[in-house]
């Protein structure tokens, strides 16, 4: 065991952490609002509007996340035409790969997770507002979406940590975040186990922060 | 005993005879990924300069070999951590590295360059044909001026942990926009794809790619050798491996004085590239 690199290679894999949680934070932000749109296309009574919206959560959650980064990034990137286009201007960066892909992909499971949590909504609650002249619209955001939110932390809290560790695939498109950062200090030191157990370190951190402060949502939104 | 429990057993006892079977076998790490020095056929065999090489000083060796395959970034780690016995995969003998593996005389040589897609603003850069970079001459630093104007503010993408990256990082050509990537052929890749500016790599990487996508890539600049990039390719060994160093520095000579290493070269880059 190599302390002195395990120390030294810590204050520059806290530093690509930041790049971590950036992408991270970007992508959920994103992805909670492909999640909310599509879960909202989930639960409508047009059968086409709804089996799209089902095939899309199908596609996104029924590939594994690397072959996704790998299509947007190196496919998309041979596609002659598409580099002639301005798409290419957002394409053409690493950065703005991994955001594309880790939206879509925590969209997809956020929709799914959105849209069981509309479904254990109690038709009670809602005919009660019906019967109390509260319209549609009134309802929807009063009523329905506050207790989704409730319903669905415990799971949307897993899938944040989920996709915090996900975010590791980034490295495999040039980014360097953390694990990034740690392959680049194993590139020159060839000491693997020192580097990943430091970089591991932190991921841990990060999720128990992340754990902690769903755990404390969830007790405040409690009823 | 059910099916559930025979699939399991039978996997182990298999895992068991594989492991007997390479006992007495020199094990070999290559990349299949950097041709012509290794790479695989359609058929996911593993071909290349350094495999017909690897078999030939095996025989002057006097034992068996496997050729085993593993990434390029964990290379010298698997070598250490004992996974196979030696390396060659086109990897160069540096300063750096030697503090990790031992490595044995020098069996062939590399230059290194600059690649851009035809067309490209850093096309025909004024340079000498090739700059040895052990004892930079005048020429060799006024070249390395011109790269550092050309390249400034310019990304640079290079496979990751060789010595086109250590290179880039060490700063003779100022600060460029060193993207990594895990493979070669990633590299190639977005150099056509017009992410990078230029890439960096051993010459015969490229003219292979060129050759073989059809893609308009081309060499510019000057070609590099000595310094960051090292004194040639030799084999890896472990620093306490003195024993099998011996073994393959003999059978290096031997393949050298028959003409065996600049013929299996001469086949493989179309020129000899042997030392």
């Amino acid at each position: 065991m190599d302390l002195e690199l395990m120390i030294n290679s810590f204050p520059k894999l806290l530093s690509a952490a930041a790049i971590t949680l950036k992408l991270l934070s970007v992508s959920l932000i994103i992805g909670l609002f492909i999640g909310l749109f599509f879960a909202i296309l989930r639960i409508n009574k047009n059968i086409f509007i709804s089996k799209f919206a089902y095939g899309y959560s199908y596609v996104f959650r029924g590939t594994p996340l690397l072959v996704q980064i790998f299509i947007i990034y190196f496919g998309l990137g041979q596609i002659e035409y598409l580099r002639s286009t301005v798409l290419w201007v957002i394409l053409k960066e690493p950065y703005w790969c991994a955001i594309i892909a880790f939206s879509l992909n925590t969209g997809a499971y956020t929709s799914e997770i959105l849209r069981s949590a509309f479904q254990t909504i109690k038709p009670g609650m809602i005919e009660a507002g019906k019967s109390l002249g509260i319209s549609n619209k009134v309802i929807f955001f009063k009523i329905q979406i506050p207790i989704a939110i409730r319903q669905s932390l415990p799971a949307y809290g897993n899938e944040i940590i989920l996709m915090m560790k996900g975010t590791s695939l980034a490295s495999t498109v040039t980014i360097m975040d953390l694990t990034g950062v740690a392959k680049y200090i194993i590139s020159t030191t060839f000491k693997p186990i020192e580097v990943f157990i430091v970089a591991g370190g932190i991921y841990l951190l990060m999720t128990f922060i992340i754990h902690n402060v769903i755990k404390f949502l969830e007790k405040k939104y409690s009823y | 005993m059910n099916i559930f429990k025979k699939t399991i057993f039978s996997v182990l006892l298999s895992l068991l005879v594989i492991g007997n079977v390479n006992a007495d076998k020199i094990r070999i790490g290559t990349e299949g990924a950097y041709p012509p020095w290794n790479s695989k056929n359609e058929a996911g065999k593993l071909i290349g300069f350094e495999v017909e090489l690897a078999y030939t000083l095996c025989r002057y060796i006097g034992q068996q070999c496997v050729i085993v395959e593993q990434d390029w970034d964990g290379m010298i780690p698997a070598l250490i951590m004992r996974k196979f016995d030696a390396i060659m995969a086109g990897m160069s003998i540096t300063a750096e590295r030697q503090k990790a593996i031992s490595f044995s005389q020098g069996y062939a040589d590399e230059v290194a360059s600059l690649a851009v897609m035809k067309g490209s603003s850093l096309e025909g850069l004024d340079t000498p044909a090739g700059i040895n970079l052990t004892k930079p001459n005048a020429a060799a630093k006024k070249a390395l001026k011109t790269l550092t104007a050309a390249l400034a503010g310019k990304t640079v993408c290079v496979q990751t942990a060789t010595i086109h990256q250590n290179f880039l990082d060490s700063g003779d050509v100022g600060k460029v926009n060193v993207r990594t990537y895990k493979t070669q052929d990633e590299v190639n890749l977005d150099l056509a794809s017009g992410r990078c500016d230029a890439a960096l790599a051993a010459a015969v990487a490229f003219s292979d790619y060129a050759e073989k996508s059809g893609k308009p890539v081309v060499l510019t600049g000057p070609t590099f050798s000595g310094g960051a990039f090292g004194n040639g390719v030799g084999v890896g060994i472990r620093k306490d491996d003195t024993e099998l160093l011996k073994k393959f520095n003999a059978a290096i000579n031997k393949a050298r004085k028959n003409g065996d290493i600049s013929r299996i070269a001469t086949k493989w880059f179309g020129f000899d590239a042997s030392m």
